[in-house]
């Protein structure tokens, strides 16, 4: 479980994030959604403990994010953040072998090169495990990132808009693997997705936020209606019955 | 790997018996041999090798391409250390120069990471611009202090990175460099991920501070000495790992021997050159690499851009 406990962060005297105060069931997706700057990857990277808090506290299973050793919360958390240019060239594999440094310090045991396999596997990247990063398109590069965050093989993976720059298929596709992750393995994902459609279909949870607060927390079924959707967006949002579940129609 | 192993091996053996002294025909050619041509040997090595690391680490630590101890003015900041030891005690014995130049190599590099820190255009050409900026005020500062103490020809001389000199008894600390390299190696996996980013870093558990004052002390090392003893070597760190790179990729464990025998290589040849081109003098090999590497370095923004 993540809670947050008075979680704050102040920008400019008007500008904040919080105080928050969340718990994040474990087990399946999470959705943060929200607009523009209502603070989910803020809110996300504290989690991740890539950024400090002003005031507050997060555990994520019951470890103090602000206070256990880096090397520690590596073994229990992962994270990925939304923009990565990397200028480093490296190949798939070898990128998805720094998963499993906070485990093996950098020299990889037969083990551990067990689960690189096993998660360049997961997500279909075997025929391009030996290629170079930037020789990849978006939607591949995307997926060696998450693979790489699997093989780090925490309970917890928090991720930044993982569907950024992925065309439709693309992105059907990553959620079907998150979905798979977190179905079979038993991660605890908390995503932030842009798209109130994705989060309505493939997460377990929704947590909105507005203005740096917690504005809704349920499930999609809950979260998925009219008035609600609109308050939180500022746009007249309708919810349909479609053939495959709950539609949020805004256009 | 085979195959560079024995090119190397073969340049350092030319490398051996190269130059106007005959060391067969002469009565001491093999003191001669011992004295002169095995220290500029194992020197040409070492600081090949150690330099080209260098470039290495610091182009992993910045996430630029176009950075090593030349272009950020960590060899002008050893420089200007070795001068003040030549003004402020003439007499000092090599290991308190070299400490001295190690140290403001080391003030010197950090300045210019935290310059970094607060550029907020990170584009890849700006930041071997402020480095080579932050030299050039550094070197002028050194210029007008040997001038005013009449130590312009030492600076120069001293500067000149030439293997000329090298001889028994003036190479020794040179293997120093050793542990530099070693270091390297055993942290090589750090420096990748630093080279990552430090998001990338902390999410794997790593301290990205750590590593980046790791990398930074491991430079100035490896650079305060080789100013001390050879020179400025210019643009060898710059070319070796963008070759390797070319051709490899970027994990820096299974880089490093390549960046190693690259950078040793290409030193040697230069060094070589510099021995054979007017024979029975010589060229310093700072002034051979300067011309490839400047060559070499406006390619390889061209390709980029």
């Amino acid at each position: 479980m993540i809670t947050l406990s008075s979680v704050l962060r102040r920008y400019t005297s008007e500008v904040a994030i919080g105080p928050v105060n969340l718990e994040i069931q474990q087990g399946g997706i999470t959705a943060l959604v929200g607009p523009n700057g209502a603070g989910k990857s803020t809110l996300l990277t504290m989690i991740g403990r890539l950024m400090g808090m002003d005031a507050g506290s997060i555990t994520v299973a019951g470890l103090d994010v602000s206070k256990t050793p880096s090397k520690e919360l590596a073994k229990t958390i992962s994270i990925l953040r939304q923009e990565n240019h990397f200028v480093t060239r490296l190949t798939v594999r070898q990128l998805v072998g720094f998963g499993r440094f906070p485990h093996s310090g950098g020299r990889l045991t037969v083990e551990d090169e067990r689960i690189i396999s096993q998660a360049i596997d997961f997500l279909h990247l075997g025929e391009l495990e030996s290629r170079y990063l930037d020789e990849l398109s978006g939607g591949q590069r995307q997926r060696a990132y998450v693979a790489m965050v699997l093989a780090q093989d925490t309970d917890y993976v928090l991720l930044d808009e993982p569907l950024n720059n992925l065309d439709m298929q693309h992105s059907v596709q990553m959620m079907q693997h998150l979905k798979r992750a977190a179905t079979e393995l038993g991660k605890t994902i908390v995503i932030v997705l842009h798209d109130i459609n994705f989060a309505g279909h493939y997460a377990d949870h929704i947590c909105a936020l507005k203005h740096g607060e917690v504005v809704a927390l349920g499930t999609p079924e809950e979260i998925m209606v009219p008035e609600t959707l609109s308050a939180i967006f500022n746009t007249p949002i309708d919810v349909i019955d479609g053939p495959r579940g709950l539609l949020a129609c805004y256009f | 790997m085979v195959v560079g192993l024995l090119v190397v091996g073969g340049l350092v053996v030319a490398s051996l018996f190269v130059g106007q002294y005959d060391i067969f025909g002469a009565e001491d050619g093999a003191q001669m041999f011992a004295i002169t041509r095995i220290p500029r040997t194992i020197a040409l090595v070492l600081a090949g090798a150690a330099m080209a690391m260098c470039g290495l680490v610091m182009q992993m630590i910045t996430q630029n391409r176009f950075v090593e101890p030349t272009t950020t003015g960590t060899t002008e900041w050893a420089g200007l250390g070795l001068l003040l030891v030549m003004i402020v005690a003439p007499g000092s014995p090599l290991v308190v120069k070299m400490i001295v130049a190690v140290i403001t190599a080391f003030i010197g590099t950090s300045i210019f990471f935290a310059f970094l820190q607060r550029i907020t255009l990170r584009s890849s050409v700006i930041v071997p611009i402020v480095g080579i900026m932050l030299g050039a005020v550094v070197g002028a500062v050194s210029t007008f202090i040997a001038l005013q103490t009449d130590m312009l020809q030492s600076l120069g001389i001293w500067f000149a990175g030439s293997f000329t000199g090298i001889i028994q008894g003036k190479y020794e600390p040179l293997l120093v460099v050793i542990v530099v390299v070693v270091a390297v190696f055993v942290a090589a996996d750090r420096f990748t991920a630093a080279g990552l980013g430090e998001e990338f870093s902390t999410n794997i558990g790593l301290d990205y501070r750590a590593v980046v004052l790791l990398g930074t002390g491991l430079i100035a090392i490896a650079t305060g000495i080789v100013t001390v003893v050879v020179g400025n070597l210019p643009f060898l760190g710059l070319i070796v790992p963008n070759i390797v790179s070319m051709f490899r990729g970027d994990d820096l464990r299974s880089n490093l021997p390549w960046v190693a025998l690259t950078g040793i290589a290409l030193v040697t040849v230069c060094d070589l050159l510099g021995r054979t081109i007017i024979a029975p003098f010589e060229v310093p090999v700072s002034l051979i690499l300067a011309v490839v590497g400047a060559v070499v370095f406006i390619a390889l923004i061209v390709r980029r851009s």
